[in-house]
């Protein structure tokens, strides 16, 4: 991957004028760069990682898998679609193995994650059945761990 | 009775203070200092190896091992050298595994030191190489090397200092504190050099995979270099495994069996648990040691491109992870100007002066530092420098 692509996906807020002091580019190549990974659709979008569970939010999370009778046209692309519509459906995921799709959806709370999986998701055409796990505690997203981490500290000068 | 002080060897006692154990304390005492003055890599050890080091407690690793080291870390750094510098060493007898290159250093010249004998080395250079030599009884003897050669060495140079009584040469590129390194014809020079007056080279490659404009070459892979060298290497910097103490000597059975005797009543052997996890460092960690010196990379372009903003003439550093710019055109001897950089703007950095002499008019900035400090403590080295109104241009060759 391009190393600019890396570092923005580390910290996204780095600016144009750092990125190109690290990796001996121009601000301008930089910039232009970043704007053609843009327009390509290769950058979709910048977020904030945020630990939720700081925050006091009446929100729940749950990963729930699904077992999918493809469809003779489309494959399992029709079926996904559809699914990802939905605004509780934060990621969506083609696995391997004894289920197929995988789904990170978020809702108010347990009654309303239930009633997505029992009324929009099950009765969609193709599904066949669905497994339901709540989140209870997050220790690591997108790559960052949740909890500072207690690290011995360095001599201040040393040789 | 004698006083305190003179019970002390003469040749210890005159040893000065280290230059940098005086700036520790000034330093240490300080809160909320950025400090550019760390020779150790702020990465953590990759998990795996740690986990090896767990798994071989668990297993009940806690034992003495052999006085050479391990054979199964013998023979994974036998590997290793052959893989990744075209050395070839065999694990039997070649190999000697001990306490960071600190103590094979010291190993080495212990072994080899006639009381008297000249050991030629470089300056600015680490702050342990004219003590050690000392310690052997040895005489060391100092080639600066310069700003406008990029810190390299030059046979002339080498030429200018060598007498009868010199009996080896130590070398360290990349270099520490200059980040400098040397070219393979600047090796070959070298070589032929040591070949001609019959030196020892010990060649200290601690910082052999952190280079960033193509890959390291040892002086000991260099034809007719193996009979006449003692490499040396460890983990401490590529793996990020400075608390390990692990390290490594690599020569002839002759050189390897003297240092092994020295090891043997006065370490006995290195940490087992240690080793066990130096065998998962060589075997499993090549990626991870890329990760990190692709960060190295990206934070010495920040660096060199950051000076030569504010106009700080700066060589490029090419390994290692320290930049040395010059500072000297400001009026303020290196001391003075870490001094009053640390006190105004809270940046710690290691005046040049603590690596030899010559370092008089750099500072040695360290990058095994966070890009957030980085980039903070470089936004303040610019306001500094803007504040002391610079008294004169920048010399034109320091650059």
């Amino acid at each position: 991957m391009d190393e600019l692509l890396t570092l923005l996906k580390r910290n996204a807020l780095e600016t144009p004028e750092n990125l190109a002091r690290m990796l001996n580019l121009s601000v301008e190549e930089v910039r232009a760069r970043i704007a053609e990974y843009e327009h390509a659709g290769i950058i979709r979008g910048y977020q904030a990682v945020v630990n939720e569970d700081q925050l006091d939010l009446d929100r729940v999370t749950a990963v729930i898998e699904v077992k999918v009778t493809p469809e003779r046209e489309g494959g399992f692309d029709y079926v996904a679609d559809r699914i990802s519509k939905f605004p509780e459906v934060q990621s969506l995921f083609l696995v391997s193995g004894a289920f197929d799709l995988l789904i990170f959806a978020t809702g108010r709370d347990l009654k309303e994650v239930a009633l997505f999986v029992s009324k929009k998701l099950s009765t969609i055409r193709g599904v066949v059945s669905t497994s339901t796990h709540f989140r209870l505690k997050t220790y690591k997203a997108s790559g960052v761990l949740m909890e500072a981490q207690e690290s011995s500290e360095r001599l201040k000068i040393s040789p | 009775m004698s006083s305190p002080r003179s019970r002390i060897a003469a040749h210890i006692r005159d040893i000065p203070r280290s230059g940098i154990r005086d700036f520790f304390d000034i330093v240490s005492t300080m809160k909320d200092i950025i400090s550019l003055g760390i020779g150790e890599p702020d990465f953590d050890t990759p998990w795996h190896i740690r986990e090896a080091a767990i798994a071989a407690l668990e297993r009940g690793s806690t034992s003495y091992t052999s006085n050479l080291g391990l054979l199964s870390l013998r023979q994974a750094i036998a590997r290793y050298g052959e893989r990744v510098f075209n050395i070839h060493y065999k694990p039997e007898n070649e190999i000697l595994v001990t306490v960071g290159v600190s103590e094979a250093l010291d190993l080495a010249l212990r072994a080899i030191i006639e009381p008297g004998d000249e050991i030629l080395y470089h300056e600015p250079c680490y702050v342990s190489y004219a003590p050690v030599v000392i310690f052997a009884h040895g005489k060391p003897v100092a080639v600066e090397t310069r700003a406008e050669d990029g810190f390299r060495l030059t046979r002339a140079q080498l030429e200018a200092k060598v007498t009868p009584r010199t009996k080896a040469l130590l070398l360290n590129f990349p270099n520490n504190p200059t980040g400098a390194i040397l070219e393979p014809h600047d090796l070959r020079e070298i070589a032929d050099f040591a070949i001609q007056h019959d030196l020892i080279v010990l060649s200290d490659d601690i910082y052999a995979e952190l280079t960033y404009d193509g890959r390291h070459t040892t002086i000991a892979s260099l034809p007719g270099m193996k009979e006449r060298c003692i490499f040396l290497h460890g983990f401490s910097k590529a793996w990020a495994m400075t608390g390990f103490r692990m390290a490594y000597a690599c020569s002839t059975p002759e050189l390897i069996e003297a240092m092994m005797k020295i090891h043997q009543y006065t370490m006995l052997c290195a940490s087992i648990i240690s080793q066990e996890a130096s065998v998962e460092a060589l075997t499993d960690a090549d990626a991870d040691v890329e990760e990190m010196r692709a960060e190295y990379h990206r934070r010495r372009n920040f660096l060199h491109n950051s000076f030569k903003e504010m106009g700080l003439p700066c060589h490029q550093p090419r390994g290692a992870f320290y930049a040395f710019p010059y500072i000297g055109h400001f009026g303020l001897t290196s001391k003075e100007f870490a001094l009053r950089f640390l006190d105004a703007e809270k940046v710690a950095v290691v005046p040049g002066t603590a690596f030899g002499e010559c370092g008089e008019g750099f500072i040695r900035c360290a990058y095994a530092t966070g890009m957030e400090d980085l980039q903070e403590a470089m936004r303040r080295l610019a306001r500094f420098i803007h504040s002391l109104q610079p008294n004169a241009r920048p010399q034109p060759n320091a650059c």
